[in-house]
This record gives structure tokens, C-alpha cells and sequence, in this order.
């Protein structure tokens, strides 16, 4: 049994029948079968009767292959993808508040903005409210480095993901 | 035309072919019920609604037709759950329609509302809210289509009250077309490629053996996989649900394997070097720890379902598809490679030999007794009197692993039995859908006297429709299989489970309106069933009073490999029962 024990982070991108129900059914999936699940993020597709879900979960190879296998089997799933090691366009957007009491603090906040090509989208007296897209290490870096400011509020919307056009192909594998 | 969602639901019935319906009414379902008396369906009123489930489960189970049950909101609802939650777990094609308060009123806590679609989610294949009546024949047509197509299984489709009084078009041809969902096409046909490896490596295989499943059974690929066995020389063992895809006395066949499986079947699997599963899923039970099961083992595993496929075991060959038409395609390609391999038989040969001394030397054995009744000794007798023909429900517990060891089955469907879920008080509902789907046939439910218990006011349903089920309750005063484990694994500390306030089965059967017999010596077990068999009217309920602390051999202990299993006895060898 050769069983790649190693634990990754997977993207896994799934189109589903806009359907009251349909989003129920994945994440109690995710409960009932004892996955652990990151990130989920929901939205419509150019159709509107269909949407995409992104989903971060954790696990082995073994453990991940049952997750897109358990996601096949659900009715009103069209296909289901892992994008992990495909070439694609993987973002994510963060807004998150920090303090800055002092020109110094404002400073550092601006440059870091700069730096990311982050934006600042409002500001009060001792805060500025910062947004920021990117893939999920530049969120991460962004925000261990603003960390020490201190970080009033955040609010991140988990990865959406898509494979890129390079690979003559848009979504592929077909749903089994 | 117009007509009412109630009328709507009712004639698409019809077009889906149904005939039986178990069920019972409530406030949610007035309209459906109120217009039921105009439609040539039949509808069984159970005493409970969980007996209604299990009813429509038997039913599908004996049949291969899909079971069909009523149940209205709220409370209604939630007494289908553990009869779904059975039906699904082992893949039998029901379809559930439970009423709910108006659409206005949802979410409100209204008077006998619940969740249904959220409470039974997790126990069904699909379900539905249907919230427009214009969107109900289409709902029905699909419910229809997801429960009997692919890895069959339950949905549900919840009727709010105004649904099923409003008007809408119906129209009966645009009915017959066929189903289209777009996310859901189930793959049937297996891969060539990977039945021509498949085929290669059963011709090749030293010491193969057939694990055969319920898949098996509902797929009628019975006789394919038999065959096989026969062109190819390979040994069979089956699980719980596969049991009757094998004639019982098939010389190849092993029996059951698994924790109560037999000592030639758990050992064929531990020493073969190729398994081929089919339809079957790497149960626990089956496996016994996964880590030392069929260590040298490769796997053909043909499924279904993708899904099952690699989720317990890893597998060498996967081959998804229905299982009839992969051996339609397997059969053949196995026969032009066994053709092709010259010293085949010989290889063969030996394996079968010693398959066989392992079947010789360790055979199923009990003490025999004529002083009380052993309730391995009941079974026997139940297959005698009924010529090995019967269609068996049985219950949950000891009973339910005696069946499988001691009665020898005959045809496909003849076993109905809770596998996955183990549910206790399935067995007499079974059976009541059972025999109204094979009137032909005699069902027997085979139960323990715990089990009987929770579910016995179905006897009431089997006299109102003159349903002439027979039962058997192996009455040993205890929940025999938990006594079993407490007595093997906690050191005899007999905790909860004595039954020995009971009531007076014959009398209670009797105040129902059936027949109630009694057995409690050896030499009254054949005529006492003869008495049975000629009730042709109303149940007949037979309280074999059997020996209290029989136990059920060989039993793999838990976290123990499949060849370490605890034998029987065998006395002192003097008299050895081989079956």
C-alpha cells in the first residue's frame, strides 16, 4: 500500500447546479465524512444556473482522492477539479483594518501598500482599511508583516480559482 | 389538462410503473390521500411509518422494482429516517414522498413541521423540496430516475400541502420522455482496456477468489459471475448482501466471509493472491483489520461507484461500472485467456484442493441437541420445510449471522436483510413487502425476541391485508449478540441486556388477529412449522424458545485479521455437521 501520507493544501474546484441544497449537500459531505475544509468559496459561473465553488482542503493524496471522488457522486455536481498542480490563476482577496496612531505607522502601512499593490479604501483618524488581491503567500506575507500595527478587523474571501488558458483547455476532466 | 399536485403525483405513479404503496396519512397529506381512493394504486396503511419504509424497502429488495412510501410532516417524516437511512446504506431503490406545511408557512415551526430535506440529506442518494406544483411531475420523473439508475438508492421528495392542491398542466406523453439531468450521467459500461487486464490477470492468478456483493445481486449478475467461477475454477465467497448470487450448494461456493464468515472463505481470501470484488465495498465487517486483510493479495474491484472504488483497499485494477454489463464484457475475454494458458488447470488445481480441505476440515458446527432447541438447528429445519425456497427476511443480531451461515439460498433476492445499517425491527416490515411483491413466494422472517419487539405492531398491518408472512422469533431470553460480546470481550459482565420480561408472543399474536404457535422442545420444531406453512390467511408467528447462551462461530474478534477468527468447539470431534 503505497500511500502518499503527506498532508497539502489542495484547491479543488467544483461547478455545481445553482440549487437551494446543493451547497448543503457538499458541506455536510465535508462534516459527515470527517474532511477538514479550509476555505469554500461560492459564486456564479458565466451561466447563471451554475456555480463555482472553490474549495481549500487538507490532506493526504488518499484523502483528497476521496473528496473529489465523494463530490462526483453528489446529483447536482457537474465536475469536480483538483487544480493543485495545474498551471493557474489562483487569487484571493483580503480587507483588513490596521491601526496607525502615528505618522510613522502610516508611513509603513503606505509603503507596504505600495509594495503589494494593495489600496486603501478607507481611512479614519487612527485606521486605515486596506485591500488586497493576490495568491494566497502574498496575502500571507502582506499580512505578517502588518501584523505588528495591529490588526483592528480582516476579513479574507478564501481562494477562487482557474486554470489558466495556456493549457488549451478551460476546465477538462469530465465528471464521472 | 389541468390537475391538483395530489393528482399530478398520483398519475405519474402510475407512469412510473408503481403498483404498492406503504404509507400513512397525516394533516400534511390530506390532499394526496383524499384523491388516492380514484387511483388503481394500492395502498398498504402500516402501523407506523417506519414500518411503511422498511415495507417499501422489502419490497424493492425482493422485487428489484422501486419501493414507493407515504409519510406526512413533522413526525411522520422522522419515523421514515432510520427505514431510509437502511434502504440507502444498502443501495435498494426507494423513493420517499413526505408531505410539509404550505410554502408560506415554512420555516415558521409550524404545527408538525420539520427540516425533511435537511434531516435526510445525509441518509438519501438525492431529495427535493418541491416548491411550484408546475414542478412537481418533473421532480417525480427525476426522483424516479436518480433512485433506480447507477449505485441505486433512496430520495426523497417533500410535498408542502399547497403543492399538492394547486392546479397545473399535465401532460402524459411529455411525462414518457426520457429524464434529463445534466449533471448526473452514471457510467454502466466498464473500461475495455481494463477488462482485458482484468481477464488477463484472473487467467494468470494462482490463488484467486470471487468476492461477491450485493451489487451482484441488484445488478442480476448472478449468473455471469457464477459462470466465471466455473470456467475460470475460482472459489466464491460472498457478503451478507451477496449471499444468494451464489446457489448455496454450488461446490465452489464457500460461504460468507468476514467476522462471522466461514473458516474456508476467511482463509481463501487471507492466502489468495488476486481477489476479484464485485460490487462489494471493503466493509469493516468484511475486512476484519484492513491493515493484515489479504496481505498478498492483488484487487480487481468492479463498482458502480468510482467512489468506493480505492476507499478501503487499494486497487490494482479498478473497473467502475454496472456489474451485469462489465461480465458480459469480462466473461468472454476470461474464457479466451483460460483457452489460451495451458498448464491453467493444473495451477488451478491445486488451489481448489486445498480451498476444499479447508471447507472439509472446519465445516460450520454446532452442538446438536434434543433436549433444546439450538437455534442453528431452527434455521435448518425453516430451510427443509420450505424446500430451500423461501424469500428470508431476517432481523438484526445472532439470528440474522445463523441465516446467513445455515440457510442455503437458491435463488438471487432471496435474502432481504439489513446489512449496512444493521437495523433491528426490519424484518417483519420487510417481510409484509416482500410478500406483497412475490405473492408467489413464502416469505419468512427469521427474528430474534428483541428484535420482533420493535417493530411488532406490523403484524396488525399482515392481518388487515391478509398478508400471510411467517415468523420466527428465536427467542433466547437476550439480546443474544450483545450478550455474545459481553460475554466474549467484557468478561461475562451481562449489562442490559436480559430479556426475560416479555410478553406471551403466542397470546399477543393471537390478540392481533394472527396466528400464534410455540415451540420449546427439538421434536416439535418440523411439525410446528408444518402447522405454519398451512396458514395461508393471516402472519403466523412461531416462538422458538432455543438455547440462551449459544453463540455465533467462527467470530473474527474486533481489530482481529480475518484468520485469526475464533472457531467453534466441534465437540469432541465425534460429530461433525458439515454444511
Amino acid at each position: 500500500m503505497d500511500r502518499k501520507c503527506e498532508q497539502r493544501k489542495h484547491i479543488i474546484s467544483v461547478l455545481v447546479e445553482n440549487q437551494p441544497g446543493a451547497l448543503a449537500r457538499i458541506i455536510e459531505l465535508f462534516s459527515s465524512r470527517g474532511y477538514n475544509i479550509e476555505s469554500l468559496n461560492v459564486g456564479h459561473t458565466e451561466d447563471p444556473s451554475i456555480s463555482r465553488i472553490t474549495m481549500v482542503a487538507k490532506g493526504d493524496e488518499h484523502t483528497i482522492e476521496q473528496i473529489v471522488k465523494q463530490l462526483r457522486r453528489i446529483i447536482d455536481v457537474f465536475k469536480v477539479r483538483d487544480l493543485t498542480d495545474k498551471k493557474k490563476l489562483d487569487r484571493e482577496l483580503l480587507i483588513v483594518r490596521v491601526n496607525v496612531e502615528t505618522p510613522e505607522k502610516k508611513e509603513e502601512v503606505m509603503r507596504l501598500v505600495e509594495i503589494f499593490g494593495a489600496q486603501v479604501v478607507d481611512v479614519s483618524k487612527d485606521t486605515y482599511t486596506v485591500e488586497l488581491t493576490g495568491d494566497e503567500e502574498q496575502v500571507d506575507a502582506f499580512l505578517e508583516l502588518i501584523k505588528p500595527m495591529g490588526i483592528r478587523e480582516m476579513a479574507r474571501t478564501g481562494r477562487v480559482a482557474m486554470v489558466r488558458a495556456l493549457q488549451g483547455e478551460t476546465f477538462g476532466e469530465q465528471k464521472e | 389538462m389541468k390537475l391538483s399536485g395530489a393528482e399530478i403525483l398520483l398519475r405519474a405513479l402510475e407512469l412510473e410503473g408503481v403498483e404498492k404503496i406503504f404509507g400513512y396519512p397525516g394533516g400534511a397529506v390530506l390532499d394526496i390521500y383524499d384523491r388516492l381512493p380514484f387511483s388503481p394504486l394500492k395502498h398498504y396503511l402500516t402501523r407506523h411509518e417506519q414500518g411503511a419504509a422498511h415495507a417499501a424497502d422489502g419490497y424493492a429488495r425482493a422485487t428489484g422494482k422501486v419501493g414507493v412510501c407515504f409519510a406526512t410532516s413533522g413526525p411522520g417524516a422522522t419515523n421514515l429516517v432510520t427505514g431510509l437511512a437502511t434502504a440507502q446504506i444498502d443501495s435498494v431503490p426507494v423513493v420517499a414522498f413526505t408531505g410539509n406545511v404550505p410554502t408560506y408557512m415554512i420555516g415558521n415551526d409550524a404545527f408538525q413541521e420539520v427540516d425533511t430535506v435537511g434531516i435526510t440529506r445525509p441518509i438519501t442518494k438525492h431529495n427535493f423540496l418541491v416548491k411550484d406544483v408546475k414542478e412537481l411531475a418533473d421532480t417525480v420523473k427525476k426522483a424516479f430516475h436518480i433512485a433506480r439508475t447507477g449505485r441505486p438508492g433512496v430520495v426523497l421528495v417533500d410535498l408542502p400541502k399547497d403543492v399538492t392542491r394547486e392546479l397545473a398542466d399535465f401532460f402524459e406523453e411529455e411525462y414518457k420522455t426520457p429524464v434529463q439531468i445534466r449533471s448526473y450521467k452514471p457510467v454502466l459500461k466498464g473500461h475495455p482496456g481494463q477488462i482485458k487486464r482484468a481477464a488477463k490477470a484472473i487467467a494468470s492468478a494462482e490463488r484467486p477468489i470471487l468476492y461477491i456483493g450485493g451489487g451482484v445481486v441488484s445488478s442480476g449478475a448472478s449468473d455471469l459471475v457464477v459462470k466465471m467461477a466455473e470456467v475460470a475454477n475460482i472459489p466464491m465467497a460472498a457478503t451478507l448482501m451477496g449471499l444468494t448470487a451464489v446457489p448455496g450448494n454450488h461446490p465452489f461456493f464457500l460461504g460468507m466471509l468476514g467476522m462471522h464468515g466461514t473458516y474456508a472463505a476467511n482463509m481463501a481470501i487471507q492466502e489468495s493472491d488476486l481477489i476479484i470484488a464485485i460490487g462489494a465495498r471493503f466493509d469493516d465487517r468484511v475486512t476484519g483489520k484492513l491493515s493484515e486483510f489479504a496481505p498478498n493479495a492483488k484487487v480487481i474491484h468492479i463498482d458502480i461507484d468510482s467512489a468506493e472504488i480505492g476507499k478501503n483497499r487499494a486497487v490494482d485494477i479498478p473497473i467502475v461500472g454496472d456489474a451485469k454489463l462489465v461480465m458480459e464484457e469480462l466473461l468472454p475475454e476470461v474464457e479466451k485467456q483460460v483457452a489460451k494458458n495451458r498448464e491453467f488447470y493444473a495451477v488451478r488445481e491445486k488451489w481448489i484442493l486445498k480451498v476444499r480441505s479447508w471447507k472439509e476440515r472446519y465445516p460450520l458446527w454446532y452442538e446438536p441437541s434434543d433436549r433444546v432447541i439450538k437455534p442453528q438447528f431452527v434455521i435448518e429445519k425453516i430451510w427443509e420445510v420450505t424446500k430451500g425456497e423461501a424469500v428470508i427476511t431476517t432481523d438484526v443480531g445472532q439470528h440474522q449471522m445463523w441465516v446467513a451461515q445455515y440457510y442455503r439460498f437458491s435463488f438471487p433476492r432471496q435474502l432481504i436483510t439489513s446489512g449496512g445499517l444493521g437495523t433491528m425491527g426490519f424484518g417483519v416490515p420487510a417481510a409484509i413487502g416482500a410478500k406483497v411483491g412475490r405473492p408467489d413466494k413464502t416469505v419468512f422472517c427469521i427474528s430474534g425476541d428483541g428484535s420482533f419487539q420493535m417493530n411488532m405492531q406490523e403484524i396488525v398491518t399482515a392481518v388487515h391485508y391478509n398478508i400471510p408472512i411467517k415468523v420466527a422469533i428465536i427467542n433466547n431470553g437476550f439480546l443474544g449478540m450483545v450478550r455474545q460480546w459481553q460475554g466474549i470481550f467484557y468478561q461475562k459482565n451481562y449489562s442490559q441486556v436480559h430479556l426475560d420480561v416479555q410478553p406471551d408472543f403466542v397470546k399477543l399474536v393471537e390478540a392481533m388477529g394472527g396466528v400464534g404457535l410455540r415451540a420449546t422442545k427439538p421434536a416439535e420444531v418440523e411439525a410446528v412449522l408444518k402447522e405454519a406453512m398451512a396458514v395461508d390467511d393471516r402472519p403466523v408467528v412461531i416462538d422458538f424458545i432455543v438455547d440462551r447462551e449459544e453463540d455465533v462461530f467462527p467470530m473474527v474478534p474486533p481489530g482481529g485479521a480475518l484468520h485469526e477468527m475464533i472457531l467453534p468447539s466441534y465437540g469432541k470431534k465425534k460429530e461433525k455437521k458439515a454444511v
